[in-house]
């Protein structure tokens, strides 16, 4: 397939409408705006339909609505808008309906700084609204990831019948790359996913059928409920963890990092190798859920330290390193924070002081 | 030789109703159910319900239906329609969830047009949480949340008129104000429930069916007292009426009733 060269957001929302998304809504919030852009001006071409909500709060509530008709849907926001999308996500996970949601993140706490950071890592892993409910999260690094991961999602999504977010960061949706694209579901693909979903939508059942979200709240059991999605959350153990290993073969100093700073400390490496250390890398593709065998079966009689790569202060993913590495180690802190994006130079600094300190 | 001249509507179910004495939810979803077969529209239908005595509801309706986080029912509505336009999709929530915590998500709705109908049930407080202030209480009303009475002295505002407010945007089709304080009263509410269901399947875009009533258990009336309140104070304030029927204007043959 022939590559294209895309921004970030764009080919987000591309490989979404090519995996059959047909409804996205979603209000503007820098850094993602090309993504309801590029979907205000596609989705009319393909029989698909585009709403700006009057907030992130009805623009998820939409997509709530949407998703109950079997469509397949898509919303977008950043991080302080992502906190708005909170309850209606809640709600998507009680009722199992599959949505995908994109947070290209920014600076954070509250309104932050627009550009790019890795601060909501916690928010997107483990508490995304109320309720104790689980939520696939991919972390891309590349804007190839973007397009292979969304394009994915949407068949985790209905595989689950659950919400799936992609946690991208502002350098990856506003970046352009070449991409190669995947391919375009047909019209009646598409229509014949959402036939197969028809069952478990909201519309159109036969007086005798008739369809109720929510059943718990009218005192059936409601820790059924619990159970049946807790029981869906593990089967992830099998078919959702995922990690990628580089140069760690024979490493004695681990990066941990994940999305734009593993990246970025994948440059770092390269150079560390040429210097002669001996530096790899673990990031995971999927945050949620995370890949803790992977930190677990570090070879800890050789690997003497383990550097965390974040743009987030304070460092948000190395709680759980530190879950699966329990003191086998030391861990040290690479971060920046404030919109400004992790550098080579700033990985090669901590790791120098880190090999100091642990190999002398 | 008997005849059969009257029966419960497929559109419920023969649940025990467990709303309160007086409460005027039961009349209601019988209406909408008798409208929804007397239209034949029982396997389009599909209800978004807000929160509170409003989302119980979902135990009488023999329609699919979705519960909307709180004032969320036009936004989820939106979605639902758009994506399944042959559906006949209504909201059915309460002041608090319309006018206050939802008020953006309606207005939108209507500014946009959206192909919806919504039956807004306005008894001037909060039901389900025991009695607090709503956004369409009157003034001098005791609310556990206003224990002296509303009082805009004291900053609590004045109450909203939704049908006025949504009265001055353009998109909205048909919006009308009504009651169930007798057969006659009741007669009406039922015809403006089922103008607006028709206007959707005709596809005019967004109506609203305000229908003013009451809670006794809150109110601290009897149901029959409660009647007496609608009348000689409710309705003061929420006069009734048709407010806009672009439907009316235009074909002259729309009457209510």
């Amino acid at each position: 397939m022939a590559k294209v060269f895309m921004k970030g957001c764009e080919a987000i929302a591309e490989s979404a409408v090519r995996a059959g998304c047909r409804f996205f809504a979603g209000y503007p919030i820098t850094p993602q705006n090309e993504i309801p852009e590029y979907f205000a001006r596609r989705l009319p071409e393909i029989g698909g339909t585009f709403v700006q909500g009057e907030s992130e709060i009805a623009s998820v509530n939409m997509i709530y609505g949407a998703a109950q008709t079997g469509t397949r849907v898509m919303s977008s926001s950043s991080s302080t808008g992502i906190s708005l999308y909170s309850e209606g996500i809640s709600f998507l996970a009680s009722a199992r309906i599959p949505a995908v949601i994109v947070n290209v993140a920014r600076g954070g706490p509250g309104i932050g700084d627009i550009r790019p950071a890795q601060m909501d890592y916690l928010q997107a892993t483990k508490a995304s609204g109320n309720g104790g409910f689980r939520m696939i999260v991919y972390v891309p690094s590349t804007v190839q990831e973007c397009v292979d991961m969304v394009y994915e999602a949407f068949d985790v999504a209905f595989r689950d019948e659950n919400p799936v977010m992609i946690l991208a960061d502002g350098v990856l949706g506003t970046m352009m790359e070449p991409v190669v694209l995947p391919e375009m579901k047909s019209d009646a693909e598409v229509q014949s996913l959402k036939d197969a979903h028809r069952p478990k939508a909201i519309v159109g059942h036969p007086l005798a059928e008739r369809a109720l979200a929510h059943p718990g709240n009218i005192g059936e059991d409601h820790e059924l409920r619990n159970k049946q999605a807790a029981a869906m959350y593990e089967t992830w153990q099998t078919n959702s963890l995922r990690a990628e290993h580089f140069m760690d073969e024979d490493a004695d100093i681990l990066i941990a990092s994940y999305g734009i700073s593993a990246r970025v400390s994948k440059a770092a490496i390269r150079d560390l190798r040429k210097e002669g250390y001996k530096v790899g890398l673990i990031r995971p593709l999927i945050a949620s859920p995370f890949p803790y065998a992977d930190y677990e079966n570090i070879n800890f009689d050789r690997v003497k330290g383990i550097l965390d790569v974040e743009m987030s202060i304070p460092a948000l993913m190395k709680w759980d390193v530190e879950h699966a590495v329990r003191g086998r180690t030391p861990i040290r802190e690479c971060l920046r924070s404030g919109g400004n994006i992790m550098t080579k130079e700033k990985v090669l600094a901590e790791a120098h002081a880190l090999i100091k300190e642990v190999l002398g | 030789m008997e005849k059969k001249v009257y029966s419960r509507t497929i559109g419920i179910n023969d649940s025990i109703s467990g709303f309160c004495p007086g409460c005027m939810h039961s009349t209601i979803h019988k209406f909408i159910g008798e409208v929804e077969e007397e239209l034949g529209i029982v396997e389009r239908l599909v209800r978004v319900e807000g929160v509170g005595c409003c989302g119980l509801g979902q135990k009488y309706v023999t329609h699919d239906t979705t519960l909307a986080p709180h004032g969320r029912a036009c936004a989820v509505a939106t979605g639902l329609k758009r994506t399944s336009p042959d559906s006949i999709v209504y909201t059915y929530q309460g002041d608090g969830d319309l006018a206050s915590i939802g008020l953006a998500e309606t207005m939108h709705a209507a500014n946009r047009g959206e192909n919806i109908s919504v039956i807004f049930i306005n008894n001037a407080i909060y039901g389900m949480t025991g009695g607090q202030m709503a956004p369409t209480t009157l003034l001098g009303m005791k609310t556990t949340t206003t224990p002296g009475g509303r009082d805009p002295e004291k900053k609590h505002g004045y109450p909203m008129h939704m049908c006025e407010i949504l009265n001055q945007l353009t998109a909205p089709y048909y919006l009308e104000r009504v009651t169930i304080i007798d057969p006659a009263s009741a007669r009406r509410t039922k015809a403006a429930i089922k103008k607006a269901f028709q206007y959707q399947m005709e596809g005019r875009g967004f109506c609203m069916v305000e229908i003013v009533t009451s809670c006794p258990t809150n109110w601290g009336l009897t149901p029959v007292k409660a009647l007496d309140f609608i009348r000689e104070n409710m309705l003061k304030e929420f006069p009734l009426g048709v407010i806009r029927d672009h439907g009316c204007e235009k074909s002259g043959s729309s009457e209510t009733n």
